[in-house]
């Protein structure tokens, strides 16, 4: 199930008592490169504006119950709670993974996500989304990325939830750097993320053919 | 008044530059113009940035493909395909 912004479900989405999008990623503890300027809040549309956004990129770990319990804060329409964690894998043998450099490019970051966040919320009446990313040294086992959606149902909450990940792993600026036995290598970008990043752009064009 | 022009990850570590400012040369008028222009540096440069690498581009921090046009303040970016998540 989803909607396109015309939808007239959307226009009830105002009476949900929405709330404007979050806190600015630069007021958050941990957040090294916080970005709230104008422009990016500017670029805010109508509909999104009355999902609640949170994006934070630190050093810092996270703790999901706590996002989860600040996205759904004082929103009782809120009936269900799409996320996702990505934590660091270690593969073993030749693949072993010591640790882990997460390099991002500061501001492009918070924009990048802050644009994939808005996407979301005109494609799918979303009441919240927040997407906390890791960045600086990580170990086996440490969680990388969260991604949470609120919604007043499940299928839009899942769906939005796919979304972000996918898109943000084929926009955000961030570049992965492992390390194991055989020293240090950046990881090779794949295919398979930009294919899953592109049955979104089809299936968005697919809707606007039914139309 | 002049370009910033960032270097992000492997092409970082390759290049072994992560920041420069140019004044914008003569004839570059696009992203891809910029490219052709530091190839012509030769040695890393011209390896690296070549022809046929996956090299990302961002103008003033937004994705954008060889086309994108620019300014001459503009920040521009270039880095291997995104990893994150």
């Amino acid at each position: 199930m989803t909607m396109s912004p015309g939808d007239p479900s959307s226009a009830a989405r105002s009476l949900q008592g929405g709330n404007d999008s979050g806190e600015p990623a630069g007021n958050r503890p941990g957040n090294r490169s916080g970005d709230a300027s104008p422009s990016v809040s500017a670029a805010t549309t109508a509909n999104a504006a009355i999902t609640r956004i949170t994006i934070a990129v630190q050093t810092d770990d996270f703790d999901l119950s706590s996002e989860v319990a600040a996205l759904r804060a004082g929103d009782t329409s809120v009936g269900a709670v799409a996320c996702f964690v990505g934590t660091v894998r270690d593969l073993g043998g030749a693949q072993a993974i010591a640790a882990m450099t997460l390099e991002h490019y500061p501001g492009m970051t918070e924009r990048s996500l802050r644009s994939i966040c808005d996407e979301a919320a005109r494609r799918w009446p979303l009441a919240g989304v927040c997407v906390v990313h890791r960045i600086g040294e990580l170990h086996a086992g440490d969680q990388i990325v969260l991604v949470a959606v609120t919604s007043r149902h499940r299928g839009a909450a899942f769906e939005a939830c796919e979304f972000v990940m996918d898109y943000l792993k084929t926009r955000a600026p961030f570049w992965k750097k492992e390390r194991g036995p055989d020293g240090e290598r950046w990881v090779d970008a794949r295919d398979s993320d930009d294919e899953a990043a592109r049955r979104w752009a089809r299936q968005a064009q697919q809707q606007q053919q039914q139309q | 008044m002049a370009m910033t022009v960032l270097y992000f990850a492997s092409l970082r570590e390759g290049l072994g530059v992560a920041r420069e400012t140019l004044d914008q040369p003569d004839g570059v008028r696009v992203a891809g113009d910029l490219l052709a222009w530091l190839r012509r540096r030769g040695g890393a440069w011209q390896q690296l940035l070549a022809d046929g690498r996956a090299v990302r581009i961002a103008v003033d921090q937004q994705m954008v493909d060889a086309a994108a046009p620019l300014h001459a303040t503009a920040e521009v970016a270039f880095f291997p395909p995104v990893t994150g998540g």
